[in-house]
């Protein structure tokens, strides 16, 4: 109601209006206002989405939080443990730290490369150019396509030891490996898979940029600013708010990563657990293993993770995004 | 390219066009660009085509035979045919497109057009849900169907989506309803309709942009939802496309990669034909969607 108001407000300054038309306005807003609030309308709009939120979302976050305490096969009835799946988990499971490890470095390494991409190629294509639709739509068709299980499986024939990338390799006379069956590179075809998809944050970097004003521009080339000073003194800094968007976006995004990690490795997570992504093992815990309590201890954890990544992100969001008023 | 010889060179008309040599090196990069960004994909289209033993041997795009059988091959597969699987995967979409379509429009109707106790809450609460992983509430969701004997049924995957559960949809419908004119349903509403009259026959068609970008990202993300499908359905009759495109992994040993391309690259086809119809709406949709407000 209050919005409403201060709406209306901002209009009647806009526009000149005599006293008595005003009184007359804001009688016709006030009653429209409070036929607005509708009784009990809003809430029959709102019913599916309402049970959506307690049946599929509020219910399940604390029944997922009672399981994580609890030994849980799906089929006897859940017996409490008290904390020992998170003891087990930080002091007695190798295999979850190895998927902490894969998982940590597949985000940090493939969210500011993907980002860093997804700019420079938007910087490119933010100009007048014969066939940009073409390029724009060639860039963002791999990410379309990203999460289906098919660019997984052509990715790894790619990577595989007589695939395409090491005859692109042999061009240079270099001599490939099996990329896929190694421990050292398997992640990082992963993050080759991630990299590649640089388009969704392509098109919104994008549209940032054509709203970013020109006569700053203008002003900075007169006074004989070089591109790189521009880019650094006036684009990165009034880009700053999409940049952090597509920085929160991407980390969860990369947090929940899961079927090229299922299908490159065949469901293994393999070899040595070095694409053993943390939903990867979070399924197998849950679904191979049927330990469902344990299960839902690693997800509330993986909840908590990306929670506190996001809060961090918006924390340290004050002292690098600016925004303007 | 002429016009930028004869213009006069202020700094400023320097600032706005790249003289002829700088737009060919762009060009140079973008195609650059666009040939790695696109090539996997042509490789697969040309492995579909191969004989197995030339996949890996003849690394070139253009197979030096044709193999065509490859489709007709992995069409009738590995255990069930392809359609079943394909079948299965129009259901399961189409269930979750309309699903998404419905209980999001209401949603996002209440949201953009009410004023109602506790809504900054609700609204804040449904952008919470956006950011909270679906893997956090899997095994929970996962009893809840088991207990509602909904394993290997289509239901787990359909029914969430009438339930409103993609706020991301809501979000952006709610967007798009706050830019119709709140005038459209004041005279409506003089006129003696009530808000369910002003949802259907004034929102509603007037929003049709904001539904088509959500039937196909729907469409999209569910045909492609491996994880989901993986944990719901269970026997082979049940199989969507991308179950049944791991079932050719199992069994890489054989000589089936041939037949493994061919289907990959059917299953990709409904997300193709998809873009390349709504390519401009797609790419623009996205970046406006989340910008806005």
């Amino acid at each position: 109601m209050t919005t409403a108001k201060t709406d209306a407000a901002v209009k009647e300054q806009s526009a000149p209006v005599t006293p008595s038309d005003q009184r007359e306005r804001d009688r016709m807003r006030r009653r429209l206002a409070r036929r607005r609030g509708g009784g009990w309308w809003p809430y029959l709009f709102l019913a599916p989405w309402f049970i959506g939120l307690f049946g599929l979302t509020i219910y399940p976050m604390m029944d997922s939080l009672y399981l994580s305490f609890t030994d849980f096969d799906l089929l006897t009835p859940a017996q409490w443990v008290g904390v020992d799946n998170y003891d087990k988990m930080f002091t007695d499971d190798p295999v979850f730290w190895d998927s902490v490890h894969a998982t940590l470095l597949y985000v940090v390494v493939s969210v500011p490369l993907k980002l860093a991409l997804a700019l420079g190629v938007a910087m490119l294509l933010n100009r007048d150019l014969k066939g940009i639709g073409l390029y724009r739509a060639a860039f963002y068709l791999p990410s379309l396509l990203g999460g289906a299980v098919a660019i997984a499986i052509v990715w790894r024939q790619v990577f595989g030891g007589d695939g395409l990338f090491n005859d692109f390799l042999a061009w240079f006379g270099i001599k490939g490996q099996d990329w896929i069956s190694s421990p050292d590179t398997a992640l990082y075809t992963l993050i080759l898979l991630a990299v590649w998809q640089f388009g969704t944050p392509m098109v919104i970097f994008l549209a940032g940029l054509k709203q970013l004003p020109k006569d700053v521009y203008e002003a900075a080339a007169i006074d004989g600013a070089s591109p790189v000073t521009r880019f650094f003194k006036i684009t990165l800094p009034l880009l700053t708010p999409i940049v952090f968007f597509n920085v929160v976006l991407q980390i969860i995004d990369a947090f929940k990563t899961f079927t090229p990690a299922f299908v490159i490795s065949n469901g293994s997570g393999g070899p040595l657990n070095s694409t053993m992504l943390y939903s990867l093992y979070l399924y197998k815990k849950g679904f191979t293993d049927l330990q469902m309590g344990y299960a839902s201890a690693l997800a509330w954890v993986l909840f908590l993770v990306i929670a506190g990544f996001t809060a961090v992100n918006f924390i340290a969001s004050r002292y690098w995004v600016h925004y303007d008023d | 390219m002429s016009a930028t010889t004869t213009a006069p060179k202020s700094p400023l008309h320097r600032l706005r066009s790249a003289t002829g040599s700088r737009r060919i090196f762009i060009h140079t990069v973008l195609i650059g660009v666009a040939i790695v960004m696109l090539y996997p994909l042509l490789w697969m289209l040309s492995s579909s085509l191969k004989p197995d033993t030339e996949i890996f041997t003849q690394p070139g795009l253009v197979p030096s035979s044709l193999r065509p059988e490859n489709y007709s091959e992995g069409w009738s597969g590995s255990g069930n045919s392809f359609s079943l699987y394909i079948t299965n995967s129009l259901i399961v979409t189409i269930g979750a497109v309309i699903g998404n379509v419905i209980s999001c429009s209401l949603a996002a109707y209440a949201f953009a057009r009410f004023e109602f106790r506790g809504k900054r809450i609700w609204f804040g609460l449904m952008l919470g849900t956006l950011m909270l992983p679906t893997q956090a509430v899997l095994i929970p969701q996962y009893t809840i169907f088991y207990n509602l004997t909904w394993i290997n049924t289509f239901l787990p995957l359909i029914v969430p989506k009438f339930l409103a559960v993609d706020a991301f949809f809501i979000f952006l419908m709610v967007q798009f309803i706050r830019s119709i004119p709140r005038e459209l349903d004041q005279a409506a509403m003089m006129d003696g309709a009530n808000p369910f009259q002003i949802y259907w026959k004034i929102i509603l068609p007037l929003m049709k942009p904001a539904l088509i970008t959500t039937t196909i990202f729907t469409f999209i993300w569910t045909y492609d939802d491996f994880l989901h499908q993986l944990v719901y359905l269970q026997q082979n009759d049940k199989f969507t496309v991308p179950l049944g495109l791991t079932l050719f992994l199992d069994q890489t040993s054989g000589s089936s990669y041939g037949a493994m391309f061919a289907m990959s690259t059917l299953a990709l086809l409904p997300t193709l034909i998809c873009f390349l119809i709504f390519q401009k709406r797609l790419v623009e949709g996205l970046s406006t969607s989340g910008m806005k407000g």
